[in-house]
């Protein structure tokens, strides 16, 4: 029971903002962007529900505009760090020999660079900006999409199925896409869905930090940076950012830990 | 003994290959560095100038030799923003980080052990999943909003903590102790639900297996059976992932200084990374990554030495 409690809370929270992230193409209660002074730092009300920032801004339709750079910075970089992860393990877990032994002491390597730190070294090379931003969160993840997949291969490769078609002549790329992937799928979607929250709470840090997303791209972590100041004087504008950031990270953690139990059961 | 050596190796190998990253890092940029610091408005002789106080005029494999050699003798360069030796103010920010960082390593040990214990004494009952929601919940909050929180309810409403102010160990420790409790808080909460997590699973694994039985059926209390042994074979694998966490723990502190306005590794880094102080980035990350390696790397060695079962191969 509480495994499928799992499963379906992360499936309700995510769909939540993901319908959030869809509504605000169309819809949101202003312009993101439109200041009016006159009506700066307001208590939630009516007309603002969740009050107005230090530029008079709608922080509603801030917040909204927001799911979009977070679901896209998630989804970029989850699709950057699996896709050269997933090449990475492959030809460390199936070329094997040096070429196993090079790659995954550089994975070590990039291991050793504890959590945000690896993402600040890799945004002081560039300017600040999304894509840049999306990048360096991405390179942040290859470690771990290489790691899964080399030991899924490992395990794989040798399993009774893989000889059998190797026996009948499959090809070395038949054998990869075809017989070990979708074997070790599970545990590539349960470490996107887990590397997901690790991207929201990154770009948070990163442009809490003035060195993520750039104004006027929305962003939650920058708009915590702009709230600081206000803290006391309206603490509205800082909770509305920080509880979405919670749900969404919340949110994938619970759909990553509800995959992988509902996986563990069948198995 | 062989298991030392090999040890040994691939931790110097790391090491190097940590060295090696942070100085490819600024090389990978197209065009020259100093062009890249100065920016475009730049004169070729400022731009010269520069380039060799920076070294970068000389061949890469000079500069390479150049940056291990001074890596070796704790010498990182000269910081273009303060002028005055990278590892001279790496030093001098420590204490701030590795107070921040220890309070949390502290905090950790002591709220996650009874959590994870009750978590798995009362397993599917209402403190086990009052226990589990709750790290739920700490995993999600980013520690620097936490640190938000904090002040909000700590230092603005209830007024029980100073905030944003700084006072260094030789002036008054406690008052040092205070001033880095908050950001302490903040920090270690994503972790304790990391650790909690992880000893109920290792418990609950432990109190599957025969050696429970065993004792049980000899007529050892429940007590006895969890503290005496359980609990002693659950903790072991904890004390690794607490090693692996401080790394966690001084990269998070980065974030969540600049939340309490303290002077740490955080401000330094992101006052170097707005100037595009090159040397100061480098030589910090270098820092911190290494310590890293080389924490990882003791865990290792006194998860051995405290396990007695784990061949040392």
């Amino acid at each position: 029971m509480k495994r499928s409690l799992l499963l379906s809370l992360g499936l309700l929270l995510v769909g939540a903002l993901a319908l959030l992230m869809i509504v605000s193409f169309f819809y949101t209660p202003y312009e993101p962007n439109a200041m009016k002074i006159a009506e700066r730092l307001q208590a939630p009300s009516l007309s603002h529900p969740l009050g107005t920032d230090n530029f008079g801004r709608d922080v509603l339709s801030r917040v909204m505009a927001g799911t979009q750079t977070a679901f896209l910075v998630g989804s970029a970089s989850v699709a950057i760090g699996s896709a050269v992860g997933l090449a990475v393990g492959i030809v460390a877990g199936y070329a094997g020999r040096w070429a196993d032994e090079l790659l995954m002491r550089a994975t070590d390597a990039l291991l050793a660079f504890p959590g945000i730190l690896l993402a600040l070294l890799l945004v002081s090379v560039f300017k600040p900006s999304l894509s840049q931003t999306i990048l360096a969160i991405g390179i942040l993840f290859v470690p771990s999409f290489a790691r899964v997949v080399r030991s899924g291969v490992l395990q794989q490769r040798e399993a009774e199925y893989v000889r059998a078609v190797k026996g009948f002549g499959a090809g070395h790329v038949n054998i990869v896409f075809v017989q070990i992937l979708p074997n070790i799928a599970s545990s590539i979607v349960t470490t996107a869905a887990l590397s997901f929250s690790t991207a929201i709470l990154v770009e948070a840090a990163l442009s809490y930090l003035g060195l993520g997303v750039q104004p006027p791209d929305p962003s939650w972590g920058r708009m915590l940076n702009e709230s600081q100041t206000y803290l006391a004087k309206a603490p509205w504008f800082t909770l509305a950012p920080g509880l979405l950031i919670t749900a969404t990270v919340l949110g994938f953690n619970l759909l990553s830990d509800g995959i992988r139990d509902a996986l563990d059961k069948r198995g | 003994m062989s298991y030392y050596i090999r040890r040994i190796f691939t931790l110097l190998l790391t090491v190097l290959l940590v060295l090696i990253l942070t100085f490819a890092v600024f090389r990978i940029i197209p065009g020259n560095p100093a062009l890249a610091i100065l920016g475009v408005e730049a004169s070729q002789e400022q731009v010269d100038m520069l380039s060799e106080k920076l070294g970068t005029d000389r061949p890469i494999g000079v500069q390479l030799a150049d940056w291990l050699r001074g890596a070796a003798t704790l010498d990182l360069g000269t910081s273009l923003r303060f002028d005055e030796p990278v590892a001279g103010l790496i030093a001098a920010r420590l204490p701030v980080t590795l107070t921040i960082a220890l309070e949390a390593v502290a905090l950790i040990v002591l709220v996650s052990i009874p959590l994870g214990i009750l978590a798995a004494r009362s397993r599917g009952r209402a403190a086990d999943l009052i226990v589990s929601a709750g790290t739920q919940l700490g995993l999600a909050v980013p520690s620097f909003w936490m640190g938000f929180l904090l002040i909000l309810l700590f230092g603005l409403t209830l007024r029980w903590v100073p905030v944003s102010t700084y006072t260094g160990w030789s002036e008054s420790p406690l008052l040092a102790l205070r001033s880095t409790l908050l950001p302490a808080v903040a920090l270690a909460i994503p972790q304790i639900a990391i650790v909690v997590r992880y000893l109920r699973t290792t418990m609950l694994e432990q109190l599957s297996l025969e050696y429970v039985r065993t004792a049980r059926s000899k007529g050892l209390g429940e007590r006895a059976v969890l503290y005496g042994h359980v609990l002693r074979n659950a903790l072991l694998p904890v004390v690794t992932v607490i090693g692996i966490l401080f790394g966690e723990l001084l990269a998070g502190s980065l974030v969540v200084e600049q939340v309490f306005t303290l002077p740490g590794f955080g401000s330094l880094l992101i006052t170097a990374i707005g100037n595009r102080d090159y040397p100061l980035i480098q030589g910090l990350v270098l820092f911190i990554a290494a310590s890293v390696v080389v924490i990882n790397f003791l865990v290792d060695l006194s998860y051995r030495w405290l396990d007695p079962k784990v061949k040392l191969r």
